[in-house]
């Protein structure tokens, strides 16, 4: 009875000890799915530290799209494992997400584009991703609302269509690993911030932070837009720009899309939600800025070329916008892994635009790189290290220069 | 985030007319270690400050010029030419 007005949080409030083993700094999806993972893998002597409120970083401002059509022979599989992880999640932490699998089609308007889906298709394909071509009359039945722009500019001919492709809740995910984490033995510890990382001898030591100084064996840099300047703090340089990613959303109207379309010609993808929301998204803004206030220009870009693929959206109101902050790597791949001159300091950073779905896998693989010393192979060709060694993973052409989520 | 531009040629104007042409970071010597390249192409200090930074006013004049930018609220310090020290700094 009483159990009905207690409030029931979902972590604790606890003191910070003078040291812990393992300090993740950055509270968003990926700081939390690691802190989750370790946990399981029996490492609970962790604090996670965020400047602000957890989840409240790009993990509160994703469009939350999930998928594993990529183009790399490193990527396709590490996207793969985290829809995989994805898919078994809710049942995991035992927390609802709304994962709606609704399937993605990634359009093509001309030849050259098509030419670059059917490659990206091969690549799934071969490597076990279920994506197939579809031609203009099975892309007419599986979206009847979106016009083919026949007769027009830049005509729909083709779509590379990736059914496991989902949308999904995402402060749900950030909450059910907060939960999983704190309920493992992990102190998660808001409105903490790291100001300095103490180093000796070619190792990290410890951190002071806005609470105190702490001990640590290790140190992990999860603050994906804020990555370069607490690298820096550690005397680590990135190959990073970090630059705003705009979003906007629509009132809410009857069903009529139940799948993501993305389109890189027109820099933009869209998906109804299970509320009836329109969301729309594009490509990253094109200077760097660390600034989250959205702008007109942008918004006005991805309305219009929003219309061009729903003339039937043109009196729909936009609800709100936003913007978050992306770490954009040169290769659009993310960076994961230790780094070479500084022991125990870990890095899960250049998640970009297109990191909440990375969450799962990241967080497994890195725990168990921190568990065990090793770092495991589905993540070997992500290291920092590449930029030096000419061994860029080229993710671009993924998505030839927009909507890369 | 919108912001003003000032070209140092044709006067303030808004930024989409511009096309930021990255950092400024200085080109190693022909001779450098292989390291110092892959630096020059990749790395960048990417701080959440003021940084100097390459703009071609594309839909204007054509010229490019350097900027030095606050990047946590996108207030423009000042614009220069290339091989000329900031205002600020001249005589
Ligand atoms: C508009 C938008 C749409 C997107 N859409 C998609 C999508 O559809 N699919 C997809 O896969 N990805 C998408 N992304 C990308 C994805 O959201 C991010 O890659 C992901 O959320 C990054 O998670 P994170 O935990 O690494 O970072 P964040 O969630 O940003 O967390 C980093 C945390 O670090 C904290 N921090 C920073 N500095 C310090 C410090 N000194 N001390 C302590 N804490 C600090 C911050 O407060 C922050 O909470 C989108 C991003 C945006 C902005
Ligand atoms: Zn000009």
């Amino acid at each position: 009875m009483f159990q009905l007005f207690r409030k029931n949080r979902m972590w604790r409030a606890r003191p910070l000890k003078s040291r812990y083993r393992v300090v993740i700094i950055g509270g968003g999806v990926h700081g939390l799915s690691t802190a989750y993972y370790l946990t399981k893998l029996g490492v609970k002597d962790i604090a996670v530290f965020d400047k602000g409120y957890l989840g409240g970083g790009a993990s509160a401002r994703t469009t939350a799209i999930i998928r594993s059509n990529y183009l790399t022979p490193e990527g396709i599989p590490f996207f793969d494992q985290s829809v995989k992880l994805y898919e078994g999640l809710a049942k995991e932490l035992n927390f609802n997400l709304l994962f709606n699998q609704m399937g993605r089609l990634d359009l093509g308007h001309t030849d050259a584009a098509v030419y670059a889906l059917r490659m990206r298709t091969e690549f799934n394909r071969i490597l076990g991703v279920d994506s197939r071509m579809i031609g203009p009359a099975e892309i007419k039945r599986l979206v009847p609302s979106m016009t083919l722009r026949e007769g027009l500019p830049y005509p729909i001919i083709g779509a590379l269509y990736h059914p496991p492709c989902g949308v999904i809740r995402h402060d749900a995910v950030v909450w059910g690993f907060g939960r999983g984490a704190d309920r493992g033995g992990a102190e998660l510890h808001p409105f903490t911030a790291v100001t300095a990382i103490d180093r000796a001898n070619g190792r990290v030591t410890g951190v002071e932070t806005g609470r105190g100084r702490v001990e640590a064996e290790i140190v992990l840099n999860a603050t994906a837009g804020w990555s370069s300047d607490v690298a820096r703090l550690a005397g680590v340089d990135l190959p990073l720009t970090t630059h705003p990613l705009q979003a906007m959303v629509t009132e809410p109207l009857k069903p009529f899309l139940d799948k993501t379309i993305s389109s890189a010609n027109l820099h933009a993808y869209v998906y109804q939600t299970d509320r009836g929301e329109v969301v729309i998204g594009g490509g990253v803004d094109p200077y760097p800025s660390y600034s989250m206030r959205s702008a007109l220009l942008p918004m006005e870009q991805l309305a219009g070329h929003t219309l061009e693929m729903f003339p039937c959206l043109s009196n729909v109101k936009v609800l709100r916008q936003w913007a978050g902050l992306c770490d954009m790597t040169p290769d659009y791949a993310p960076i994961m892994g230790a780094v070479d001159g500084l022991d125990g300091f870990i890095l899960s950073c250049g998640w970009g635009s297109w990191g909440f779905k990375a969450a799962p896998a990241a967080g497994r693989n890195i725990a168990a790189l921190i568990a065990t010393g090793n770092t495991p192979d589905i993540i070997k060709p992500f290291a920092l290290s590449r930029f030096h060694q000419g061994r860029l993973v080229n993710e671009r052409a993924a998505a030839p220069a927009a909507a890369i989520h | 985030m919108s912001f003003l531009l000032k070209c140092p040629n044709c006067g303030e104007r808004s930024v989409d007319e511009f096309r930021f042409g990255g950092e400024v970071v200085s080109r190693p010597a022909p001779g450098a270690a292989e390291s110092d390249w892959s630096s020059y192409f990749y790395f960048r200090p990417n701080a959440a400050g003021v940084q100097q930074e390459w703009w071609n006013h594309r839909y204007g004049c054509g010229r490019w010029f350097y900027a030095l930018r606050d990047t946590t609220a996108n207030a423009v310090q000042t614009t220069f030419w290339p091989g000329q020290p900031p205002p600020s700094e001249q005589p």
